[in-house]
Formats: C-alpha cells, structure tokens, sequence
C-alpha cells in the first residue's frame, strides 16, 4: 500500500489552502505513484512555488525531472510533463508538482524561488529541450555544446543521429 | 656478448635491443581513470599486484612525463578531444593501451554520447578486453606491450622520421 503511506494528513490542510487560493490553477491534489502530487496549470507554476517555499516552508527543490508523453499524450494532450520535487526539511515532509507543456511552449524559470534549479533545469533542456524562459544561462550541461537534438526525447535514436564520432 | 679488455668489462649488443630493453622495463604509465575500470588499474598498482615488478609503479599525474597511456574506462564523445590532446602532449617514444571493453569498441554503450573505441582517435598498441579486466588481465596486456615493444626499432625510427609517424 505505497501509495497511503505516502499521504500525509498533516499536509493536507497546506494544500487544501493552496487550492483555495489558486483556483483554476492547481487542477489536482492527491497520490500519485506513491507521493503526493499536485498537478498545475502552467501559468500558475512560479505563484505556487513561491507559496510553498515561503509559506508552506518547502526549503528545497530536490530535482526536476521530464516525463516525454510522445506516445501516451494521445490529441491534443501536451508532449512533456515536467515534476518538481519539493521537499520540507527538517522532517522530510515531499510534495510532487506537474505540469504539462508542449514541445513549443516555454515553462517559466524555477530560479528566482530556488537556486537550485539552475542547473535542473538546463539538464532538463539539453536532455527533453524544455526551454526555461528567464533562466540565467540556459545552454547545455551534459552534451557538447555543438550537439545537435535532445537525446532524452523517445523520438531520439538511441546510437544518436550522426552514427557516433 | 662479454668481453673483457684490459681490466675494464664491456657488453656488445645491438642499440636496438638495448634501447628497447630500456624501454619496456621503465614504462611510466599515464592512468587515464574515465571509469571502473580504472579501480582495476589502481588495484594494478598496489601491493597486491604491484606493478613495480615490471618497472611502471610511476603512475604520472602529467601526460607531458609519461610514455604509456592506459585508457581505462568509457570514452565519452565530450571527453574525446581530451584524450586527443592529452595523447598529442605525451612526448616520443609512446606507446597506448586501451583497457577495458568500452575503451575498445564502446562496450555496453551503443550510445549517442559514448566513442565506439578510443582507436578511432589515438593509435592504440594492445586491447585488453574485460569489463572490467582484472589487474592480472592488464599486467598480461602490459607484458604483450612489452613483448612489442622488444620487437620494434627505435634505431629505423631515429634515422627514419617517417617510420615513426607510421609505427
């Protein structure tokens, strides 16, 4: 039963307000994959990561991860769902945001709430090509900085397109 | 061939035979650690296996000091003009060892990011395959070298340029 164990009641208060207080921006809460998950629309994102940080007290974005939906977005559903890992320390308490954006949209920077996304979210351009608009320096971190396309995408051979060196 | 002339001793042998004894009985290795493989290659060098039985316990930190490169783990497309570079500023004679599956073909890695063997850009003298190899699969390896380089011509190459850029 991962996924009641992964609710936590004393949470729900803070999120509850959280819906309340961005309406038609936070379009879920509940569990997902054994975390609690709050799915977003994507103007809502930094407002509510700014409410989390600074009155909820999630002092740290662990990471940021892409989801590539080629196959299962179905139409008119979004390429990319992109999750941020929040986490409540001392206490170890996680919050699990999503947000959907398609292949041509930007999503706005994480940076100016948590520093710490610096570096996250150019992983998440060089690998998905997710582009963070206000980001400091949004150039890649892995891949030579010549490489062409984002090697992360279903759509992207896994040998690369250029056959190697 | 032992002769004795007066009272001082001397050797007769070919330059060759002994330059290359020289040569591969003081082999100054150049770890390049890119992954696993290169625990394998410091295992190489303790005590255990002590590496200093063949005269390469000198493990340079400089390419600029060492004539062997042991390339000892997964070369990756971003890492290749680094290996390149360092290979280019090791100085003559020198010799490359290509430790380890991925350094030999890529390995488990048919991948967009990975070089499918670092021969495609240094000239590599023996491979030794594994994943890892042990320390005894590289000191077999380093005997080969040995073995090779006992077999070359320093000499032809000193007067002959050309048949040093071809070696």
């Amino acid at each position: 039963m991962p996924d009641a164990a992964a609710d936590r009641p004393e949470l729900r208060p803070a999120l509850d307000a959280l819906s309340a207080r961005f309406p038609g921006v936070v379009l879920s809460v509940g569990v997902e994959k054994g975390e609690i998950t709050v799915r977003l629309g994507k103007a809502g994102l930094i407002p509510v990561l700014r409410s989390l940080k600074e009155e909820a007290g999630f002092n740290a974005l662990e990471d940021i991860i892409v989801l590539d939906n080629l196959r299962t977005a179905g139409e008119g559903g979004k390429r990319f769902t992109v999750l941020y890992q929040l986490c409540r320390f001392p206490g170890a308490d996680r919050v699990r945001l999503a947000v959907d954006v398609g292949e041509d949209e930007g999503l706005d920077s994480a940076v100016p709430v948590y520093r710490s996304a610096d570096w996250a979210e150019r992983e998440a351009f060089d690998m998905f090509g997710v582009r963070f608009e206000g980001h400091p320096g949004l150039r890649r971190i892995y891949m030579p900085d010549d490489f062409e396309g984002h090697p992360l995408r279903k759509d992207f051979p896994l040998e690369g397109r250029d056959g190697g060196v | 061939m032992t002769e004795t002339s007066g009272k001082q001793p001397f050797l007769l042998t070919r330059a060759d035979a002994f330059i290359t004894w020289a040569q591969k009985n003081s082999l100054w290795p150049f770890g390049s650690g890119l992954a696993c493989c290169a625990i394998e290659m410091i295992a190489t060098a303790a005590a255990r296996f002590d590496i200093a039985r063949f005269g390469m316990e000198l493990f340079r930190a400089s390419p600029r000091q060492a004539d062997l490169f042991i390339v000892a783990g997964t070369v990756t497309n971003k890492m290749a003009p680094v290996i390149c570079r360092l290979w280019d500023q090791m100085p003559d004679p020198k010799w490359a060892l290509a430790m380890g599956n991925c350094a030999i073909g890529g390995g488990p890695f048919p991948t967009y990011s990975v070089l499918q063997g670092v021969d495609k850009i240094i000239p590599v003298d023996v491979y030794v395959a594994g994943c890892p190899p042990t320390p005894q699969g590289l000191i077999h390896g380093l005997m080969i070298l040995q073995e090779k380089i006992a077999r070359s011509h320093p000499t032809k190459e000193i007067l002959d340029p050309d048949a040093r850029r071809s070696r």
